[in-house]
């Protein structure tokens, strides 16, 4: 049964992804959303590329935070219908499986999210991530890591509150502030070239973030689901 | 367990207590006004610091033992580390308040402005919003035993990431203030300071016993409660 972890986690994210692909429910309506939040940005700050451009790294990742935090949501409440969850819980095995399921389920939808979103936001705000690509894409990822291993953890504690579309937003956001501040720094360096070589801090920073909460979070992830 | 038996400080005691924390934050408040000379760059402001940072410390204080209740609640599951650890984060959310508006108005003649993105300063007023999400949460929990075993989590999330807020905004600015030590202060002033910070966790131990003692009376209320709409349709 050693394997049993491992299985029970992709047949969870397997299946979240497997009803995705068919309903395509929220996937596009994320995509829309977070080219929504682009524009709206345009028109706060004003048509000047200049700015929109130096300003590129901190928009992109408010955009992203913003829609992964309505794709959370409803990570959790697509298994309140007939009871899903307690069937998920009664199922033999590891209990920590649906959270790393769900977790993977969240960071797929966003780095997909982020595949088409990344495109849209460089014609809009003139970004220029293609020079140093593979770094950039780094630094998205362990950033979008970061984000979806605290906002599982907190979508799914934050499930049966009352005012959980609240709430989540509450714990969330300042419990990231180090993955924003390392995901935001390290993509504006990306971005804009780092003459003083900067960024293998913000890079160390959201390594570290993502190791200690992975652990803290899988470690006490059964205490949340408890009946 | 029935919330009947949890333990009720000693109401003499307390009592007791109560008076001598009045005494000796009186005397406190005294040499930090009347006693020592006002610092010569900065003048009468600088008394701030005799109460600012015995109140930056009690929040301090009281996150680690929001922390340390937080995980005896979920080793044990006694209701009393639950009502313990709530008790000590409404005093840390005070004291946080309390120790951030002190700042402010330190740093209005000093820095020339209410709001700095000091390191320290951005650090506590975001760990007062991960304490007041940590009491929203409880507010919206109807079920005792999930709402200590939510909160009793996210006490532990917090204080884990707290210290990282702290070095990722220092990374992120990196020109800040040294903090005050004893060794960039005269003796005097360490005297009081020290002397305060005392007349401060005196308070903090006379408030925790104020404030769990009515956690329990509100615990016994809701299970009042809770027994009297049992069977009944609400």
């Amino acid at each position: 049964m050693k394997s049993s972890l491992a299985l029970r986690t992709w047949a969870i994210l397997w299946k979240d992804l497997l009803i995705e692909l068919r309903t395509k429910q929220s996937f596009s309506a994320m995509v829309f959303f977070a080219a929504l939040v682009l524009f709206l940005f345009g028109f706060a700050i004003g048509p000047d590329t200049a700015t929109l451009s130096r300003l590129g790294g901190g928009l992109l990742w408010i955009a992203i935070a913003f829609t992964g935090m309505l794709s959370l949501g409803r990570t959790f409440q697509s298994e309140e219908v007939a009871g899903g969850l307690d069937g998920l819980r009664m199922y033999p095995g590891e209990i920590r499986a649906i959270y790393l399921g769900k977790l993977l389920a969240n960071f797929s939808m966003l780095v997909v999210l982020e595949v088409v979103l990344v495109p849209v936001a460089s014609v809009l705000l003139q970004l220029e991530p293609w020079g140093r690509f593979p770094l950039f894409v780094g630094i998205t990822l362990l950033g979008t890591f970061g984000f979806s291993v605290i906002g599982t953890f907190y979508a799914s504690l934050t499930q049966h509150l009352r005012a959980r579309e609240l709430m989540l937003p509450l714990l969330l956001f300042p419990a990231l502030v180090p993955v924003f501040l390392g995901a935001v720094n390290g993509t504006t360096l990306a971005l804009a070239g780092d003459p003083l070589d900067r960024i293998g801090g913000w890079i160390r920073l959201l390594i570290s973030f993502d190791i200690i909460f992975f652990v803290v979070c899988v470690w006490i992830y059964p205490l949340v689901l408890e009946e | 367990m029935t919330i009947t038996d949890l333990p009720q400080p000693n109401p003499g005691r307390a009592r007791l207590l109560g008076t001598a924390t009045l005494l000796v934050v009186a005397a406190g408040s005294a040499a930090g006004l009347f006693l020592v000379p006002a610092d010569a760059l900065q003048g009468e402001v600088q008394r701030l610091l005799y109460v600012h940072v015995p109140a930056a410390w009690l929040a301090m204080l009281s996150f680690f033992v929001v922390f340390v209740m937080s995980v005896l609640y979920l080793i044990q599951r006694d209701p009393k580390w639950d009502l313990l650890a709530v008790s000590a984060a409404e005093i840390g959310i005070v004291f946080t308040a309390l120790a951030l508006v002190l700042g402010s108005l330190w740093g209005k003649p000093t820095w020339g402005v209410w709001w700095t993105w000091d390191p320290r300063l951005t650090t506590t007023a975001i760990m007062l919003m991960i304490y007041v999400g940590y009491l929203v949460v409880r507010s919206f929990a109807d079920d005792p035993e999930k709402r200590a075993r939510w909160s009793a989590i996210i006490g532990i999330i917090g204080f884990v990431d707290v210290p990282i807020v702290y070095l990722s905004v220092l990374w992120w600015r990196t020109l800040h203030q040294p903090p005050s030590s004893p060794r960039s202060m005269a003796g005097e002033f360490v005297y009081v300071l020290l002397l305060n910070v005392a007349a401060f966790t005196l308070l903090y131990v006379y408030l925790m016993l104020r404030r769990y003692r009515l956690a329990v009376a509100e615990r016994h209320v809701e299970e009042l409660r809770l027994t009297r709409d049992d069977g009944r349709i609400t």
